[in-house]
């Protein structure tokens, strides 16, 4: 029994030296940087942290990201939410649906380009389709409605992930649960409110969580269509990162990875708290 | 009355997600002429609003057979995605696939300590890991070699969980079953844990593909040469002149992921839920 148990290192030893070669130890070596001085070498105590969080550049993405993700987030869930019940109900190529909201997920970053900038410029389909309804457009990518772009891309391209999880918690309703409630006398909003979202906190508080972390992939659209420095307001933590990285500042980067995965850490455990413990 | 809402609101998301495949698909079979009266309003200087059409008025294969005969850097650049992904899915069967079995099935010391920091370390975005990658790259002396994207893609920790999450669901008894007829560790891996996980692993698989063939942070910061790059960064300056070609390279481009997708989509679906909701 006790070699039987050891056994099972073996299958992961090859796996845990690639991981800790790759990403732990040198994670640890930025988390040393973090408190060195510049060239690696040397004490710096919090300066690097201080120099981070004080840095304009730094504090407006920090800012813009915190608005993104305080926008996006809730409308995603509520969107999501809404088309999971709507494809509950038993519609008509309700499963070739679900499949086609996945799609934007297949689709690279780079073969939409194209496509967004024909949509988004001052003179694109956009503005076009507006000027006919009789309203004025709008410069989508140069302003601060560019912001509003990057919103419905990230809603475009994660809605079908959010459907499928939500769809999946649904299901895990039992359907006596309702009939009961029928019998009752339940009328629709009162079901929805009292078993249909109570039954969803456990899914919601993962689809949160992981909504969040995509919410970071949103980035690929942003350069692709707006390069290192965009429009002021979609300037997001992923362009101060690649920023620092192609001047090199070790020390800042250093210190921002730790600030950021600090933060990716305790949403972890949020995660795993919705888990429950017993997956553990 | 509530149900025709319902369903007009369901198709309009449906359209807005087809909307972008349709464009390509039209475009990659429209003339250069007809694509920039369109659209020249945006890459040209004329007047007025970009528009499309829903069909081609006079469909044409050239931008394809340009595409496939006389476009090397297109080519190179496919084959490097290719080369890339399928090296980065073998590696992640290779040395994730044992270690998802060795974390659902066995409890050693130190087991749970591992689960958390793949967790963790899965749900790390890249821009914070991506100066420590850098540095063991520089360290190992990679930088601007292939292997500086398939090497730590190999290692990606998300594969592996979700390979547990379905190895985790094999029956004990089956297993215990196969000891007691004399079976090895090995043998039950390799004849039990894999033929009994193998949705699981074609899950894993699938949206495995789907992020390398949109890798994009990861070429483009450890990558210098271009002839190293993959299809994800290929972007052409658009023009009058290849607008057409343009659309049809990012279709193109497009194809691979489409397929894995549509053939795989029960898969996918499955993955995840696998990885968010537990069963």
């Amino acid at each position: 029994m006790r070699s039987r148990k050891k056994k099972g290192l073996w299958f992961i030893l090859p796996s845990l030296a690639g991981v800790s070669i790759f990403y732990l130890i040198p994670f640890c070596d930025v988390v040393r940087r973090s408190f060195a001085r510049s060239m690696g070498v040397g004490f710096a105590g919090l300066d690097n942290y201080r120099k981070v969080l004080t840095n304009s550049a730094f504090l407006l993405a920090a800012k813009n990201t915190l608005r993104f993700v305080a926008v996006c987030l809730p409308l995603l869930l509520l969107l999501s939410l809404l088309l999971a019940l709507l494809l509950q109900r038993r519609v008509w190529g309700r499963h070739v649906m679900k499949s086609t909201y996945l799609l934007p997920m297949a689709i690279p970053a780079a073969s939409v380009v194209l496509l967004w900038r024909l949509l988004f410029d001052r003179q694109g389909m956009l503005n076009g389709l507006l000027e006919r309804l009789n309203m004025t457009g709008v410069d989508w990518m140069n302003t601060g409605m560019a912001f509003c772009v990057l919103i419905f891309t990230y809603l475009w391209k994660n809605l079908g992930y959010d459907i499928i999880l939500w769809s999946a918690g649904l299901s895990g309703i039992s359907e006596s649960i309702y009939d009961a409630a029928r019998v009752d006398g339940a009328g629709r909003w009162q079901n929805f409110w009292y078993i249909t979202l109570p039954n969803l906190k456990q899914v919601g508080a993962a689809i949160v969580v992981l909504s969040f972390l995509n919410s970071f992939k949103v980035f690929r659209e942003a350069y692709l269509v707006a390069g290192n420095y965009p429009q002021e307001d979609i300037y997001l933590l992923q362009h101060v990162f690649n920023n620092w990285f192609r001047d090199l500042s070790v020390d800042k980067m250093a210190a921002g990875s730790c600030l950021l995965s600090g933060i990716v850490l305790g949403l972890v455990i949020l995660l795993q708290k919705s888990w429950g413990k017993e997956d553990w | 009355m509530r149900r025709v809402f319902g369903t007009a609101v369901s198709m309009v998301f449906v359209l807005l997600c087809l909307a972008p495949v349709l464009f390509l698909v039209i475009g990659s079979f429209m003339g250069n002429d007809e694509i920039y009266r369109h659209i020249a309003p945006v890459i040209g200087n004329a007047e007025g609003y970009a528009g499309w059409t829903p069909l081609p008025m006079y469909p044409t294969f050239q931008h394809l057979v340009e595409l496939l005969l006389d476009s090397p850097e297109f080519f190179h650049m496919f084959w490097n995605s290719v080369k890339t992904t399928v090296c980065i899915m073998g590696g992640q069967l290779l040395f994730g696939m044992p270690a998802a079995w060795g974390l659902a099935r066995y409890s050693f010391p130190g087991r749970r300590l591992i689960y958390m920091l793949y967790i963790v370390l899965m749900m790390m975005p890249f821009q914070v890991v991506m100066l420590s990658e850098y540095l063991v790259l520089d360290r190992l002396s990679l930088l601007d070699t292939a292997g500086a994207v398939i090497l730590p893609g190999i290692f990606a920790t998300f594969p592996v969980f979700l390979m547990y999450r379905f190895f985790r669901g094999v029956p004990d008894s089956i297993l215990e079953a196969a000891r007691i007829d004399g079976a090895g560790e090995l043998q039950l891996f390799f004849l039990m844990g894999i033929p009994l996980g193998s949705s699981g692993i074609i899950s894993a698989m699938v949206l495995s593909f789907l992020e390398c063939w949109n890798m994009i942070e990861q070429p483009m910061v450890f990558l210098k040469t271009k002839s190293l790059w993959t299809l994800s960064l290929y972007l052409p300056e658009i023009n009058g002149s290849n607008a057409g070609f343009c659309i049809c390279a990012s279709f193109a481009a497009l194809l691979p992921a489409a397929l894995v997708f549509l053939s795989g989509q029960d898969y996918l679906e499955a993955g995840i839920v696998a990885s968010a909701v537990k069963e």
